[in-house]
């Protein structure tokens, strides 16, 4: 079997992912993930030196538009999908008053 | 003829010269839809009222002359991942199950405006990710031609609708074939445009910088009424392309001009393909002696990266999938496991139980490829492959107008038969994933039937902005052979 | 007690929020203090199929900064996603600039107890601001509110260049003064339009070896006082942890910590063994910018007078010390209402007795800006001709500048109406003068006298006049006269 990734890989990469995975599961990504990337060492073949990364398709430039205000949506909108919500807010279950990563 | 046997075309001008009313037609398809829908699995949403009311309205507009658009009166299904206010958009996702956007796409936008009436929504795989509908949260999609057999993905409700006349024409979304692949496999014509050409605003992303909106239909002229109303400049979407740049054209204006001269490139590389079907090779060889016959010159180009497509496309589409599907973590909108331990558990417990199998597998495989470490080697690395590939295409729009290419390797598989070897199911992309990542129009069309009397698809790649060279020799075709007009046994309302 | 010498380092990450009408990627008002969620929109709350459209204004804003602290511009700038997972993040993925930001290596002059010292800017680059968390009472869950998701934010960064937490400081004081000149910000902290995160350590030098003591980034630091605070505290702490445990930066790790206003401590949050993983990758859904001469031009030739310029001028145009220079530039407003007001005619010597006098101390008592006074540019520069042109002195000028607080009246109709008008009309006065010589023939025979008592005398007739006049006789007219009847007598 493939070794391209390991399972502590695949908990770390879960983990990044906020996925919260079984054994079982992370023991078959495992082995799926290591056979896909087994066949995308294919690129390492190509020569790439040189060649410009291709980000986006049309060359597009300076797309930017005014800067002027509308409205928002409205509360009632914005909370309409809200798993859970304590209007005008959004709730969620407490968050240690940490930091965000901005 | 029966009303759902007409083309969009057809039943356009009977709407319009009033022999047919709009609510005649979205009777007739709520009929057929409520008589094969059980079978075929290809509807996450149908929408009777909201269809009838649309109808009613335009029937009055009719009544009153005034100009109810270009597409009064047509029904059209359009793809679960393409945002509705008025109709949830699951995305065939548990996580969006009872989503109801606050906004509507604008190609849903566009179509409204045009006097389009939206009927149903269709099944997709999970966030558009798969090549066979397999993968959807909700209900696997069958292929009208044979049951026994997936319709292709991740447009397979679009495409599996239309082939058993539902509608007249669908909406379907493309990131590495997944309107053309289930077009050939469900024996339709299928068309994805240049990528900027409609605007993605209202779709939900998968892969963003591969994502494109495309019509399914019957024919080529179907596709190019379509397209006219849903291509153009939106300032929403600031990859979509200005008209300074390139101006939308009549795609209409094009289809009848005879091919004569028309440089048809043969791809080198696929020549000589292992595991593809010799009765799709077959298939191809016959057509590219057609387009011959029709005045066509039969070049052969080489894509010398084409073999790196697939691993190119699996770490761009994936990494921009994991980033893209971050958002879907129980807090703003969508599912939240119901007894989370804190926030953290929201999120991976959310995620888990919302996405299927496949979702996870890719975001897995995307996160990795962008994290530390790892981004030069896997992601960086596939930028720069996605251009060497982009080159190889423009020089062979040097010496080609458009390329002639298979679909798929195969007809249609099995359901069940690719689901547990996510890499072997990734291979049927093979011909159609290097379109995306160029980013040029591709469309496929029916070309024959195998053995087992499965639809076999023809493509054909333009050059970036030249859909109506395609759509032309996708037409003119047509115009030679019937592959396109037959429907599978069953889906004829007597 | 061993030889022990310590130099502190310190480097700034400052987020200051843009003053655009809307937000940063999509039209929602970009507005402080209204309801909760209701300046939300599909594409700031991250609705599954929204995209970003640029806001033009937000990038020349960035330019503009990064151009008065002379910073190199790039042509050609590009959209990064940051990953991270928090409520406050919709898309839990924040656009922002990673390897190519609009703009790099700067540098602002400060001045410290009167030496100046050029401060390095690493870089200058926009991104979206996250909504906020609340966390209300002591329950099991906190409220999100959007509003300020995706307002567009400058982070400047600068180089560990800063020495001293009164350094820290200052440079903050500059930085607000320079992007309310610039226009670009209102800067207002307790708003969190300014925020700062200091990162601090110290090369400790000791019986001739260096240590250097792991860095500590303090978190988003609310006022310049704060910030000052906070520094010190940390050279503290970080001078004791070290001399208690002897951890470096190669033994321990980077932490991140919190400001705690009350205590006046730093209060540790997280100490990371590894880089945090933000998976940066260029944004498909934005094209990049590529900055042209013409529009560089452009904003370039935008730019007002700079804080240093200014300052410098209005002490050797105006005469104002440095500190007052400083302390008037530091809001353009004022200052531009002081330039406005001697466009207007003012005297330039009693309008700037005006502004460092009465005029601030106004302010001060109502925690304003002078501009914000409501005293207009027009009215300022009135009062201050009257004094120039001796039609009132300078108490009666301080007792109108409070009239013209509350009263939108013009001063010189005040000063008429409520009879405050200097008399300067010989022949009114020299009537009082008389009456008051004949009243004080003691007095007048003294200043008459040469001799230690003459100036006293004379000082107390002018005093008579002043009284009987409530103030408002003009002093060198009555001077002249009585010096003229004095002599007449004779
Ligand atoms: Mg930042
Ligand atoms: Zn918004």
């Amino acid at each position: 079997m493939s070794n391209e990734i390991s399972e502590a890989q695949v908990r770390h990469v879960a983990k990044l992912s906020r996925l919260k995975l079984t054994d079982e599961q992370i023991n078959l990504y495992t082995r799926q993930l290591g056979a896909i990337l087994e066949y995308i060492k294919k690129l390492n073949e190509l020569d790439t030196t040189g060649v410009e990364p291709m980000a986006h398709v049309a060359p597009l430039r300076n797309v930017l538009r005014d800067d002027i205000a509308g409205t928002g949506m409205g509360i009632d909108k914005v909370l309409q999908n809200a798993p859970d919500s304590d209007p005008p807010f959004f709730k969620v279950p407490r968050v240690l008053e940490d930091s965000s990563g901005a | 003829m029966q009303i759902t046997q007409l083309t969009a075309f057809d039943l356009l001008d009977q709407i319009k010269k009033r022999q047919l009313t709009a609510r005649d037609a979205v009777e007739a398809f709520l009929k057929q839809i409520d008589k094969h829908e059980k079978t075929i699995g290809a509807l996450i949403t149908v929408l009777p009222e909201y269809a009838r009311e649309r109808a009613d309205q335009i029937d009055q507009m009719l009544a009153d002359g005034r100009d109810a658009g270009p597409l009064a009166g047509l029904p059209i299904i359009i793809k679960d991942n393409l945002c509705t206010q008025f109709a949830k958009t699951t995305c065939a996702s548990k996580i969006l199950i009872d989503y109801q956007p606050p906004y509507n796409a604008h190609v849903v936008e566009q179509l409204e405006k045009a006097g389009a009436i939206i009927i149903a929504k269709a099944n997709l795989d999970e966030f558009a990710m798969g090549s066979s509908t397999e993968n959807s949260g909700i209900k696997t999609t069958r292929n009208p031609w044979s049951t026994d057999c997936v319709p292709g993905g991740s447009s397979g409700g679009s495409a599996a609708a239309v082939a058993a006349r539902m509608a007249p024409v669908s909406l379907g979304t493309d990131t590495g074939g997944s309107i053309r692949l289930p077009a050939a496999f469900c024996g339709i014509s299928g068309l994805k445009p240049t990528y900027g050409r409609v605007s993605r605003y209202g779709l939900v992303a998968y892969g963003s910088s591969l994502d494109q909106i495309g019509p399914l239909g019957a024919d080529a002229r179907d596709i190019a009424l379509v397209m006219n109303v849903i291509s153009g400049h939106d300032a929403r979407d600031t990859t979509s392309v200005p008209e300074s740049i390139s101006p939308k054209p009549d795609y209409l204006t094009k289809l009848d001009t005879p091919l004569k001269g028309l440089r048809i490139g043969i791809v080198k590389e696929y020549q000589s393909s292992d595991g593809i079907d010799p009765q799709i090779v077959a298939a191809i060889d016959q057509a590219t002696k057609l387009y011959e016959q029709m005045g066509a010159q039969l070049v052969e180009v080489s894509l010398p990266h084409t073999q790196y497509a697939v691993a190119c496309y699996y770490l761009v589409a994936t990494a921009e999938a994991s980033s893209n599907l971050a958002r879907y973590d129980g807090v703003h909108f969508g599912y939240r496991t119901p007894n989370p331990e804190d926030y953290i558990d929201v999120y991976s417990s959310s995620r888990a139980e919302g996405f299927g199998d496949e979702v996870k597998r890719r975001i897995m495989l995307g996160t990795y490829a962008l994290s530390a470490g790892y981004y030069d080697a896997y992601y960086l690395k596939a930028l720069k492959v996605r251009m060497m590939i982009r080159q190889d295409f423009e020089k062979a729009f040097e010496q080609a107008d458009i390329i002639c290419a298979p679909v798929a390797p195969t007809t249609a598989f099995r359901v069940g038969e690719k689901t547990s070897d996510p890499l072997t199911m990734y291979l049927s992309d093979i011909f159609t994933i290097s379109a995306n990542l160029a980013g040029i129009p591709g469309i496929s069309i029916p070309a024959g039937f195998s053995r087992d009397s499965l639809p076999i698809g023809l493509q054909l790649l333009g050059n970036y902005f030249d859909e109506s060279t395609i759509l032309q020799a996708a037409w003119q075709y047509q115009q030679h052979t019937d592959f396109h007009r037959q429907i599978p046994a069953g889906f004829i309302e007597q | 007690m061993s030889d022990l010498n310590y130099k502190v380092i310190i480097g700034l990450e400052i987020h200051v929020q843009l003053a655009t009408q809307s937000k940063l990627f999509c039209a929602c008002p970009n507005r402080f203090g209204d309801e909760p969620n209701s300046n939300v929109c599909p594409v700031c709350m991250g609705s599954p199929g929204t995209l970003p459209v640029m806001n033009k204004k937000a990038y020349e804003f960035a330019v503009r900064t990064a151009m008065a602290m002379n910073c190199e511009i790039a042509r050609y700038t590009k959209w990064d996603r940051k990953s991270y997972y928090y409520p406050d993040l919709p898309k839990n993925y924040q656009i922002s600039q990673y390897d190519l930001p609009l703009s790099q290596n700067g540098n602002i002059e400060i001045t410290v107890a009167g030496e100046q010292k050029k401060i390095r800017i690493r870089r200058i680059h926009l991104e979206e601001d996250a909504g906020k968390l609340l966390h209300e009472g002591n329950v099991g869950f906190s409220q999100v509110d959007l509003n300020r998701t995706g307002t567009p934010l400058m982070e400047i960064v600068t180089e560990p260049d800063l020495s001293t937490p009164e350094e820290a400081r200052v440079f903050g004081t500059e930085l607000r003064t320079l992007v309310r000149t610039l226009g670009v910000s209102e800067a207002n902290m307790q708003q969190g339009q300014m925020r700062l995160e200091p990162n601090i350590n110290l090369v400790i030098t000791k019986d001739g070896k260096q240590y250097k003591t792991p860095i500590a980034e303090v978190k988003n630091l609310g006022s310049l006082r704060a910030l000052e605070r906070a520094c010190a505290y940390e050279i503290q702490r970080q001078l004791a942890d070290w001399e208690k445990t002897g951890v470096t930066m190669e033994t321990g790790f980077k932490s991140t910590r919190g400001w705690d206003e009350q205590t006046g401590t730093t209060v540790l949050q997280r100490e990371k063994e590894e880089a945090e993983d933000y998976r940066y990758f260029p944004d498909p859904d934005l094209v990049p910018v590529v900055v042209e001469k013409d529009w560089l031009d452009a904003i370039r030739k935008s730019l007002p007078e700079l804080p240093i310029a200014r300052r410098a001028r209005f002490q050797t145009q105006f005469c104002f010390s440095e500190k007052d220079a400083t302390t008037l530039v530091e809001d353009r407003a004022t200052a531009d209402l002081f330039e406005q007001a001697l466009s207007l005619g003012a005297p330039v010597k009693v309008l700037c007795n005006h502004f460092i006098s009465f005029w601030a101390m106004h302010a001060n008592q109502r925690g304003v800006s002078i501009a914000e006074l409501g005293v207009s540019a027009p009215r300022m520069a009135s009062l201050a001709k009257l004094v120039g042109d001796n039609k009132i002195n300078n108490t009666t000028a301080a007792a109108l500048a409070e009239k013209l607080l509350t009263c939108p009246d013009d001063p010189a109709d005040i000063a008429q109406r409520e009879n405050l008008m200097q008399v300067s009309d010989a022949s009114s006065l020299e009537k009082i003068l008389d009456e008051i010589l004949i009243a004080n023939a003691k007095a007048v025979e003294d200043a008459r006298t040469p001799g230690k008592k003459q100036q006293k005398a004379f000082g107390f007739i002018l005093g008579q006049v002043m009284q009987k006049t409530r103030g408002q006789a003009n002093p060198q007219v009555v001077n002249q006269l009585l010096q003229k009847k004095l002599a007449e007598k004779n």
